[in-house]
């Protein structure tokens, strides 16, 4: 590099990293509100994708043809135009691109033009596709279920999606065509994290313990707020829990980082948020696979080195497997679940009768389901342990729900569930949101790919 | 005086597919000495045993003062199809910390988070 400052930073030692969305469906204002808050902001991450996004994706592809795409993320991408069109540097990556990135770019391209901002290059990322792989070696060891070890066999011809977790470097390639919006499908979410740092510090691909350091810096943000304050043990004590900031990361050219959140919002940043956040979803310490790299915790360390801000180095990486996680989906039949308010003296009592009386129904129609739970929640049910459940309670809400290969035993229940209404308890009430509705399930199918199987490719559109 | 797990420690849980893990940290290092000692992998298998846990395996982060469980199978089919409210386990860990201790106070005072402004 000629110039002194790191590419796409005003910054010569550090990047600054954002996370703005941690699942489809969260806060949709927190993009414009970081760059808001904290303009120095070089690039942007969000993630749209969760185990079972991909199926959802699908059955909207199979009615409109031009779908496949989490389409919140185009309000998302109407509300950053205005800052860029202000002369704001900052990247975007998102895997909102889903089943069908190009046409989710497609789509981004309408939006940036009708915002006066047509000059962004736009980025698409492909490739991490898996269901012909699949489907057409469904007797492969690598196919086999990582959970229960079944073989996937004949059920690779019902499955709907095979996503391969890719890692970081089609969205660097992406970078260094200068686009400013990354559009990809299914990337390991730490990845959406590594790749800007890769690029920024032009770190070899087997510089393990800094990609590792840029990986451990991913896992932190990629859950939003997670590590701001949500959802932490400390969320009682802490201030402003309406507006709690979205999580910057620092990263610096070793691969250590500060995490910290934008000024003048709420929740925290401290050593406790950021350990619960480390060991979330975590299997093995020692062990943490990706895409990029193979991570150890065990030699990190987490010291609070300023008001809401901590930081967080000595990650060791390894090499990463030869393998890559898929995640596939096939459809697994209907479920439903149907909730009322069962007010007065032996509320819990009540509840359990009535929920087995709409069971005993469907049961003398010839229609018990395959899986069926009653839950009456108020009275510790939630987590059944012996020791924390209560029956004296003056209310509860009884919760039934059923699962079947069939949709009719599903859909008797939910006619059925009304009738609660008067033939069950006194005291029966809440039903104002109706008759429950069916919905279809999917199977969750976690298995390998050979990473050489898997090929990516980069279009950028301008 | 009864005391539980959260007098010593906190925790975060979150699904893995048909798993579950849940974080234990401590907020001292006579804490981390003591979850180290008392709250064994069999111990918080025979606490959730109420659930589908088939087995449970612990690992130990003692550069942060942290057990990580993973109860394998605590969620039956896993999260997408699941029929339990709680079907990605993110209550296991409040549940986790109001497990009954059994703790002198000796072993409390050193163990019990520092009180900060």
């Amino acid at each position: 590099m000629t110039d002194t400052s790191l590419k796409n930073t005003g910054r010569s030692d550090t990047i600054r990293i954002a996370n703005v969305q941690a699942f489809w469906g969260d806060y949709s204002q927190a993009a414009a509100d970081l760059l808001r808050q904290e303009p120095d902001i070089d690039f942007l991450t969000l993630d749209y994708l969760a185990e079972v996004s991909m199926s959802i994706l699908a059955k909207q592809q199979r009615r409109q043809p031009d779908r496949g795409y989490a389409a919140d993320f185009l309000d998302v991408v109407r509300s950053i135009a205005p800052f860029w069109n202000q002369g704001s540097r900052v990247k975007v990556i998102a895997n909102a691109g889903g089943l069908a990135p190009r046409q989710c770019a497609l789509a981004c391209q309408v939006i940036l033009r009708e915002a006066g901002c047509p000059g962004r290059k736009i980025g698409v990322v492909t490739g991490d596709d898996v269901l012909c792989v699949l489907q057409a070696e469904p007797h492969s060891e690598l196919s086999r279920n990582l959970d229960t070890g079944e073989q996937l066999g004949d059920r690779a011809q019902q499955l709907i999606t095979a996503s391969a977790y890719v890692g970081a470097a089609a969205i660097v390639e992406a970078l260094q065509a200068d686009c400013d919006l990354i559009i990809t499908g299914r990337v390991a979410d730490p990845s959406m994290v590594v790749a800007p740092c890769q690029y920024a510090f032009g770190w070899a691909d087997d510089d393990y313990d800094r990609l590792a350091g840029a990986t451990i810096a991913g896992h932190l943000i990629e859950c939003g707020t997670h590590v701001t304050g949500g959802i932490s043990t400390q969320w009682m004590d802490l201030e402003d829990v309406c507006q709690i900031g979205y999580p910057i990361v620092e990263v610096d050219a070793g691969g250590g980082c500060v995490v910290t959140k934008p000024k003048e919002t709420g929740g925290a940043v401290n050593v406790r948020t950021v350990k619960e956040q480390l060991l979330y979803e975590l299997g093995n310490p020692d062990s943490y696979l990706s895409p990029d790299c193979t991570v150890s915790f065990l030699s990190l360390s987490v010291a609070q080195i300023g008001p809401d801000r901590v930081a967080v180095r000595g990650a060791r990486g390894s090499s990463p497997p030869a393998t890559l996680k898929v995640s596939a989906t096939f459809p697994a039949g209907f479920q439903s679940s149907g909730s009322l308010v069962i007010f007065g003296e032996r509320a819990a009592e009540k509840g359990r009768r009535a929920g087995a009386a709409v069971l005993n129904r469907l049961q003398s129609q010839g229609l018990a389901p395959d899986e069926s739970r009653i839950e009456c929640l108020g009275g510790g049910s939630t987590v059944p342990l012996p020791h924390l459940q209560r029956d004296d309670l003056t209310e509860v809400v009884l919760r039934v729900s059923v699962a079947d290969a069939q949709r009719a035993p599903v859909a008797q229940f939910a006619r059925d569930w009304t009738s609660l209404v008067c033939s069950g308890p006194q005291g029966t009430t809440g039903y104002a949101a109706g008759r429950p509705r069916v919905s279809e399930t999917f199977a969750y199918w976690p298995c390998l790919v050979a990473a050489d199987r898997v090929s990516m490719e980069i279009e950028v559109l301008s | 005086m009864n005391h539980t797990l959260k007098d010593i420690a906190y925790a975060r849980s979150g699904d893995k597919g048909r798993h579950a893990n849940i974080g234990l940290i401590a907020h001292t290092d006579a804490g981390y000495a003591f979850l180290q000692q008392h709250i064994t992998a069999e111990r918080v298998h025979a606490y959730f045993e109420a659930l589908p846990v088939t087995d449970v395996v612990r690992y130990e982060l003692p550069n942060l003062g942290a057990l990580n469980f993973v109860l394998h199978n605590v969620l039956g089919k896993g999260g997408s199809q699941s029929l339990a409210s709680d079907a990605q386990g993110k209550a296991l860990g409040q549940a986790l910390l109001m497990m009954p201790l059994e703790i002198t106070e000796t072993e409390l005072a050193p163990a019990r988070a520092e009180v900060t402004a």
